[in-house]
């Protein structure tokens, strides 16, 4: 089965990365360029994964997590946070918030497979 | 007219006057003062200004010297209607003061001292007794004048005689008018109704006789200005110097005369009735003035050679036969001659029982003011007083001879009550004034005075020899009375009066500015100077003493008597919540009951007596000198802790601002470093992640361009950062090397118009400019400067949301500064981000797309502040708006 990963990331050449990346092992990618609306796109896609960036546009990632993690259906989702904030804090916030997997940018792609591999259990 | 019905209806008269100042006592006594106190009778009491000599001597000046006799006139008008702030502190300080003369209020004044009373006194009493000899005089006269007209040929006594009869008569009749009691706020509501009348006889007299004079003699105002213009009066030409020295000397007499000062501040002054007054009172001098040429002329024209012109008045009527008329006007001098004799006499008693008599009294037998009868005392003295004063006044109208002229007399003692006015007026609004000075002031005032006018008035050979006034004393020839200090060929009057107030001021202000005043100097002077301030907060000068209740109730019934003394004491008593008449002695009640005695004996003599029974208590020099001592270290010290506190929490209101300042700084340096991580990070991430996929082969050629031309994209875009922040840097150290030269504004705009055009070319932006406004030079780095209008154009490109955007470009010129605005037409900046768009990484939306790092903005407003110039939000223009301005010519630091 071809996992559904949601990408939420604003930068459109780092998204289309991650895009070709993902496609390539076969997975399903769906894209948002912010995070309004984004845990919406959780509950109505359910995705096996979401991948998020800490900053976004409008909001932040942060919320975005609390979100997804409020509600029941979507309460267990995997969500790998993608950060080019790499500071301790940032990291603790994350984990607070609920993210299963915190990654900082620039990350190799072999690295960035490999955790995602790891959390739809492929 | 027989000279006995004369006398007759002069007792007649003055019985009359004496039956009205009774009913206004009885009156005053049931407590009914009603329009006793009201400011017409304030103003009509204030017309014994106008006295014998005003009403016979006026003609009799205008007769011999032309308008100069409207001097006297017109000193007392620009006092009432001018320095009616002086007349209004005088009067509040009057009252709260319990000022009973002139001399009181000097020497309360100057801490309560009893050597300045005695010496106003006597200043007081030398310069009215001339005055006083003009009153006899004008009464002696205008009987002669009667006498001389009687067809009986009736004989008039020996003129010296008459006068002392007349002396006599005045005093007797000042005696039972004015000391009959012993008041307590030394008002005599039946005197100044007395007055009062009389001020209406004269008025109505000498208003009479004009009338009679301008339409009856003369054919009317016409005819009477036609006569006046063939008069010899019109020869006599002004004298500038004596006008104004004389209007000067009526202006102070009318503060500072004895019976002035009586009327206007002791007999109940009230700040009302003066305000009444202060238009009231010239008019009624001008009525008083009305019709003095007109009898002037008219009585030069008919009379005899060689009659006396003071008399024409009176002499006027009779000689046209009007008995009537000229009775009317005989009461008319009449009433002005004894309404001043009375006034100033009382006034004068009231000077000389308080500031004379008293204080030796009290140093002869220090327990006499427990044990004598004070009142039966203080009565006493004012009668023999009354009657020392008028002999005063009869032995000087027989040394001058009474024949001077009456106006020159009057002049005399005007003179000599000017003294008083430095002191007075330098007590009223100069804290600084002192006792040593105004003793100074006026003793050299006096003496000058004295040596110059008074005692040369008695004539050659009489008080000073002739061999003084030719050669001066002991042939000292700057000496000479009339020409001090080698001043020759003045007017003696004005030689007297500039000599005499010149040096009294001198002295005054040089041993003031000398001396320290001593405590209660200060408190009195204080309380003078700002009565307007503070109207309760009166000195508390026996804050320290204790004084036996029944002792100062016996002192005061001494001197009140026993009903007031103790109504006062039992009203006190109730007060303080207790039964009976002994209150408690607070300090506030004594204060006050010193006051009150003040009343009645002066403020010296009050104090005095106090003093005696407040015992060691009292406050003596040394205590008040202990109390300021502790006071002032106490003040020093509490000024002492709260400078340090103040110190202290200046301190540490600084620290907490540096420490903030760290804490923002460090806050704002993590977030920056932060901020640039994020911007390193963002464009590596895509390089990373794309050459990896590139270094992996095996892609279709069109997706290896693609990508690498992401590669590329990103690649400018860090550069781009690592440049803009290095700029910034640069920019922040002040270490930017900047190349100025001259440019055109208009081509820097045109190239950064054109660089800026690159920003989303697909938009098509309307630019909007002012050529002519743009060209002009400006000496700045004009690549620095296109950096700033470039970042400003791409900005509107980038972020104006209109649908047909538009960029207008304003130049302006103002003072050697040049300020350029950017304004576009899109929604413009919301008031609350107005504030961070100048900080760096403020970048609004957030959006990668726009490009850019939120550099740019920063790097504008330290580009501008290298320029010499800056960069502001322009808020409430539509859109959004920027306004650079630059100076137009750059001065370069000197490297």
């Amino acid at each position: 089965m071809t996992s559904h990963v949601l990408l939420i990331e604003d930068e459109p050449n780092i998204a289309e990365a991650i895009r070709f990346l993902l496609s390539r092992e076969g997975c399903r990618v769906s894209t948002l360029h912010d995070g309004i609306g984004a845990a919406e796109a959780v509950r109505a896609e359910r995705p096996d994964l979401v991948i998020l960036d800490l900053m976004l546009p409008g909001c932040s990632g942060l919320d975005v997590v609390e979100a997804i993690r409020a509600h029941p259906e979507t309460g267990t989702t995997p969500v790998m946070m993608l950060t080019a904030k790499g500071q301790g804090r940032d990291r603790e916030a994350a984990e607070r918030a609920g993210v299963t997997l915190f990654m900082t940018k620039p990350f190799s792609n072999a690295e960035m497979l490999a955790s995602v591999r790891s959390l739809v259990g492929k | 007219m027989p000279f006995n019905l004369l006398v007759l209806s002069c007792l007649a008269y003055v019985a009359f006057l004496f039956l009205v100042a009774f009913l206004a006592e009885r009156r005053a006594a049931m407590g009914r003062v009603g329009w006793l106190r009201s400011p017409l009778i304030y103003t009509l009491s204030l017309s014994i200004y106008c006295t014998a000599w005003t009403f016979y001597g006026a003609v009799g000046y205008a007769a011999r010297s032309g308008l100069e006799f409207l001097t006297i006139y017109l000193g007392p008008t620009l006092v009432f209607v001018g320095w009616w702030l002086l007349l209004r502190k005088l009067v509040r300080i009057g009252r709260q003061q319990r000022v009973t003369s002139i001399a009181d209020l000097i020497s309360s004044r100057f801490g309560k001292s009893n050597l300045l009373g005695i010496v106003v006194t006597l200043l007081a009493v030398v310069a009215a007794t001339p005055y006083i000899a003009l009153q006899l005089q004008s009464v002696t006269l205008s009987f002669a004048v009667f006498a001389s007209e009687t067809p009986e040929g009736w004989a008039l006594p020996d003129r010296d005689a008459t006068a002392i009869w007349v002396a006599a008569g005045l005093a007797l009749f000042t005696i039972l008018f004015g000391t009959r009691n012993l008041d307590a706020n030394e008002q005599h509501h039946g005197v100044v109704l007395a007055i009062a009348v009389e001020a209406v006889v004269k008025l109505v007299a000498l208003l009479a006789v004009g009338i009679f004079v301008v339409w009856g003699l003369a054919g009317g105002p016409a005819d009477m200005f036609a006569r006046i213009e063939a008069s010899p009066l019109r020869d006599w030409s002004l004298e500038p110097g004596r006008w104004t020295g004389l209007i000067m000397v009526s202006a102070a007499a009318v503060i500072c005369l004895p019976r002035m000062f009586q009327v206007m501040v002791v007999e109940g002054g009230d700040e009302r009735h003066l305000a009444r007054a202060s238009w009231a009172f010239p008019l009624y001098l001008l009525l008083m003035s009305l019709f003095i040429v007109p009898i002037a002329v008219i009585g030069l024209e008919r009379m005899p050679e060689g009659a006396n012109p003071d008399m024409f008045v009176l002499t006027l009527p009779l000689a046209e036969g009007q008995g009537t008329l000229a009775m009317l006007a005989f009461l008319g001098g009449f009433s002005s001659a004894t309404s001043m004799v009375i006034v100033e006499s009382i006034a004068l008693a009231t000077m000389v029982s308080n500031h004379v008599v008293m204080p030796i009294w009290l140093k002869l037998r220090p327990k006499a003011a427990l044990t004598g009868d004070v009142r039966r005392i203080v009565i006493l003295s004012r009668r023999l007083a009354i009657i020392a004063v008028l002999t005063l006044g009869y032995l000087y109208y027989r040394m001058s001879g009474g024949s001077a002229a009456l106006a020159a007399i009057g002049l005399i003692a005007f003179v000599g009550m000017a003294q008083v006015m430095p002191v007075l007026v330098g007590g009223l609004f100069w804290r600084g004034a002192t006792k040593a000075g105004a003793a100074a002031g006026l003793v050299t005032g006096f003496v000058v005075w004295a040596y110059t006018l008074y005692l040369p008035s008695f004539g050659p050979d009489a008080a000073l020899s002739a061999a003084v006034f030719a050669e001066g004393p002991a042939g000292i020839g700057w000496l000479r009375p009339q020409a001090l200090f080698g001043v020759e060929g003045m007017d003696p009057l004005l030689h007297a009066l500039l000599w005499s107030v010149a040096l009294n001021t001198f002295a005054f202000c040089l041993f003031s500015v000398l001396t320290f005043p001593g405590p209660v100097e200060r408190m009195q002077g204080a309380a003078f100077v700002n009565v307007f301030d503070a109207e309760a907060a009166g000195p508390k000068g026996w804050a320290r003493g204790w004084a036996e209740p029944e002792a100062l109730l016996m002192m005061t019934q001494r001197i009140l008597g026993d009903e007031a003394a103790l109504a006062l004491f039992a009203a006190e008593a109730r007060a303080q919540g207790k039964d009976g008449f002994l209150p408690e002695p607070t300090p506030d009640f004594v204060a006050g009951l010193e006051r009150r005695l003040a009343g009645s004996v002066g403020a010296a003599t009050a104090h005095a007596m106090i003093s005696q029974l407040v015992g060691r208590a009292t406050v003596s020099v040394d205590d008040l000198m202990a109390v300021a001592n502790e006071t002032a270290q106490i003040m020093e010290y509490s000024a002492q802790l709260e400078a340090q506190r103040e110190e202290l929490t200046r301190t540490a209101q600084q620290l907490r601002a540096a420490n903030e300042k760290l804490t923002q700084l460090s806050v704002q340096k993590d977030a920056f470093l932060s901020q640039i991580s994020h911007e390193l990070r963002t464009p590596m991430t895509s390089i990373r992640a794309f050459s990896e996929i590139l270094t992996e082969g095996d892609l279709p050629p069109e997706m290896v361009a693609n990508y690498g031309r992401i590669i590329h994209e990103e690649a400018i875009r860090l550069t781009r950062l690592l440049d803009d922040l290095l700029d910034l840097s640069v920019l922040e150290n002040g270490s930017v090397q900047l190349n100025v030269g001259l440019a055109n504004l208009q081509q820097l705009i045109d190239r950064a118009l054109a660089a800026a055009s690159h920003t989303r070319p697909e938009r098509s932006f309307l630019i909007l400019r002012d050529l002519p406004a743009e060209n002009l030079f400006v000496r700045t780095d004009p690549d620095r400067l296109v950096q700033v209008f470039i970042n400003l154009i791409s900005n509107a490109r980038k972020y104006c949301d209109a649908a047909a955007p538009e960029l207008r470009i304003v130049v302006r010129q103002r003072a050697g500064r040049v300020s350029v605005d950017f304004i576009d037409n899109g929604s413009g900046i919301p008031k609350q981000s107005q504030r961070i768009i100048f900080e760096k990484f403020a970048r609004l939306t957030d959006q990668t797309r726009a490009g850019g790092a939120g550099l740019g903005l920063a790097i504008c407003r330290e580009v501008m502040a290298n320029l010499g110039g800056g960069i502001d939000y322009l808020p409430g223009q539509g859109g959004a708006a920027f306004r650079v301005t630059l100076p137009l010519r750059l001065e370069q630091k000197a490297a």
